[in-house]
């Protein structure tokens, strides 16, 4: 499906802030982790979403929000249009149907006591789409869609490999026939060989079911391939976001530099010739992040302004939107 | 010159209630003085068992070294008696591993950690051991050794902790360093940091290297020559350059084409290895590779192939030659 122009999800300035308490008998409230502190961004129908950044930026969080596990702490969700924040109850499980994750850990994601006709028919009754036998049906469909052996489903996860248990989550996730699907990391737990059978796989069922992608990875080599846009985090916000293309071939924050240099390339003639930016220092806690930038601590291009207020994300044409002053 | 190690015919078994698993099956290859050797290869195929059968730290019971041997400067490391094996290990061949809270004791201060190697195999006193721990703790790249040296592990952060690692791995100027997936848990950012420190450390030193991991694109820029495992045994060994322009076993094949890159503008799909790697309680008769392999022919299934010459320096497992289209 061709990307168009309707926008599918529409985030803004989106926080999510977890308290943090301290007391043995009455917890007071002593601070925050600011986990996601103002991102704003737009997904397209058909379109697939990279969001990178390092460990402990924000994604899983920001993905979770999104999908209001979490409530947020403010800001909007507004999906096909509806603000999910005003929505409770029944209606905000019809909506939620059409969004679905899946997460980085197949082993973890999977009650290990359930069937995989049970873990997949599970949401199709919960949803009221389909039991008895149309159920069953359904669940060996969705099997033979996601690579399985339709005679699997009264095998339980224990009996499968870690890309079959990722297939069983994608199955799982594509019961209730959403249109949107945050992937949390979908490979990262997986083996070298197995990750091009899911990658490819997840194509395919965009293709096939016209699905929409926000595509969550800490590898930057695999977000290039199968990303249309491209969002890096840094300690809760957005520094920089843009096509694919101009993200990777024209990088403009300082740390979107520094992070696809850091990025090994599997040649070593390439490898040979390669100037690194080694940043220096670990990422700042966020529960005290640094003021203004919070980038300016480990920032070769640092300035003093840039302590001294938060720099927004600004398009600087062609879509391609950066947060620093310094360029 | 004979080589610094050199390993002939290793094979490390365990004995499981559900058969012997022949963890690595007949592996050999030199190292030289200052060389930087890579052993890649999925999970499971044997590289941890490796590095632990070299340093004579496999558990037994269930695990055992049933044949091989392995000379190290001289001396037949495989004979040693447990006191000798004290006096080699940590000090002329020392490893970082990839978790380091499995090598850091978490209630032991840092100092008291760096200092013991130094006391041991150095004959240092106490304060001449501080000093020289302040010292390595610089050397890694720690701010204010002094004031962190008396500190415990868990007040350190992950790259930090990697870096005394190093600094504990190199007190005492090892001629062999094995590092098993030194980076695999950081974040990209840290792990050029670590991989930096470890390729500049051996360089000025004439430390020799064997590097464990699963990525390619770590070993491009590291070493001089690869080693790829695959279930067991090493189906390919060639000088770095060489092995990524020029690779001939399908497996290596296989794996550079499933990989996306960085620099690359994504052009088709990935390449698929279908399939999963073999069980190595009941390994297929003939190559290893077989049920995955693109190239089989009739004699993969009844043979198995030794590593043969490709060109000098360059050995392949293979019974076809790719390159000729023969299949
Ligand atoms: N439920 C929670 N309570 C308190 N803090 C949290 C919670 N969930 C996440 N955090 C904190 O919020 C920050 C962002 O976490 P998050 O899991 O979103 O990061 P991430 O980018 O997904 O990292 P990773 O790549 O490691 O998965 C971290 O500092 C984390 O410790
Ligand atoms: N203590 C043990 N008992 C039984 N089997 C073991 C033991 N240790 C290792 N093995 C088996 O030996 C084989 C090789 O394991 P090894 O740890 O060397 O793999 P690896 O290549 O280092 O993988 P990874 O990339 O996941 O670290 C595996 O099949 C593993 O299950
Ligand atoms: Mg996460
Ligand atoms: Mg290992």
């Amino acid at each position: 499906m061709p990307i168009g122009d309707e926008i599918l999800l529409d985030v803004k300035d989106l926080k999510m802030y977890f308290p943090i308490k301290s007391g043995m008998v009455f917890q007071r409230k002593v601070g925050d982790v600011k986990a996601v502190d103002g991102i704003s961004f737009t997904v397209k129908k058909g379109e697939t979403l990279g969001l990178v950044g390092e460990s402990g930026c924000g994604k899983s969080t920001t993905g979770r929000a999104i999908l209001q596990l979490y409530r947020p702490t403010a800001g909007q969700v507004l999906f096909e249009g509806e603000n999910l924040g005003d929505l409770r109850g029944n209606k905000l499980r019809k909506v939620r149907r059409k969004m679905q994750m899946i997460f980085q850990d197949p082993y973890a994601s999977l009650n290990p006591r359930q069937s995989l006709g049970s873990i997949i028919g599970e949401p199709l009754v919960i949803h009221g789409l389909a039991k008895g036998k149309d159920k069953q049906e359904r669940v060996q469909e969705l099997l033979r869609i996601v690579g399985l052996n339709p005679y699997f489903v009264n095998r339980y996860p224990h009996e499968f490999s870690g890309g079959q248990r990722q297939r069983i989550g994608i199955a799982r996730a594509l019961a209730v026939q959403p249109s949107f699907i945050i992937c949390d990391e979908p490979i990262s737990a997986l083996d070298v060989s197995i990750r091009a059978q899911i990658l490819n796989l997840l194509e395919d069922l965009q293709e096939q079911f016209d699905l929409t992608y926000l595509f969550i990875a800490h590898d930057l080599s695999v977000v290039r391939h199968i990303s249309d846009r491209v969002a890096v985090m840094y300690l809760g916000r957005i520094a920089e976001l843009a096509d694919r293309k101009a993200l990777y071939e024209n990088p403009l924050h300082p740390y979107t530099k520094a992070l696809l240099s850091a990025v090994p390339i599997p040649d070593p003639t390439v490898e040979a010739k390669r100037e690194r930016i080694i940043l220096t220092g670990d990422v700042p806690s966020p529960v005290k992040p640094p003021a203004g930038c919070n980038f300016h601590t480990r920032c070769p291009m640092a300035i003093p302004q840039c302590s001294q207020f938060v720099p927004p994300l600004v398009d600087k044409g062609g879509r391609h939107h950066v947060a620093c002053i310094r360029v | 010159m004979a080589p610094l190690l050199s390993v002939r015919d290793l094979k490390t078994y365990f004995r499981t209630p559900d058969g012997v698993v022949h963890a690595v099956d007949g592996v050999s290859f030199d190292l030289a003085a200052g060389e930087r050797l890579g052993i890649v290869g999925e999970s499971g195929c044997g590289k941890s068992v490796t590095a632990l059968s070299l340093m004579r730290l496999i558990p037994q019971p269930p695990g055992r070294i049933v044949g091989g041997e392995v000379t190290f400067d001289g001396m037949d490391l495989l004979a040693l008696d447990e006191e000798e094996v004290r006096s080699v290990r940590g000090n002329k061949i020392a490893m970082i591993f990839q978790d380091p809270m499995t090598s850091l004791n978490p209630v032991l201060t840092i100092r008291r950690q760096l200092s013991e190697g130094l006391e041991l195999h150095k004959g240092m006193s106490r304060s001449q051991a501080r000093r020289h721990s302040i010292e390595l703790l610089r050397m890694v790249g720690i701010p204010s050794p002094e004031s962190r040296v008396d500190d415990y592990p868990h007040q350190f952060s992950g790259g930090m902790r990697q870096r005394v690692m190093i600094a504990m791995a190199l007190s005492c100027d090892p001629q062999v360093l094995l590092a098993d997936e030194p980076t695999t848990a950081l974040d990209v950012t840290i792990q050029a940091q670590i991989l930096d420190l470890v390729k500049r450390l051996c360089v000025e030193r004439r430390t020799a290297v064997i590097l464990i991991t699963h990525d390619l694109g770590v070993l491009a820029g590291m070493t001089d020559r690869l080693a790829v495992m695959y279930a067991g045994r090493i189906v390919e060994t060639a000088p770095t350059a060489e092995l990524y322009e020029n690779p001939k076993h399908p497996y290596t094949i296989a794996l550079m084409k499933s990989v996306p890159r960085l620099d690359e503008e994504r052009r088709e799909k990935l390449f698929v290895i279908d399939g999963l790697p073999p069980d190595l309680i009941d390994p297929p008769k003939g190559c290893r590779f077989a049920p995955r392999c693109f190239a089989v022919i009739d004699k993969c299934w009844e043979e198995m192939p030794e590593l043969m010459r490709v060109t000098e320096g360059h050995n392949a497992a293979c019974w076809v030659d790719v390159s000729k289209g023969r299949s």
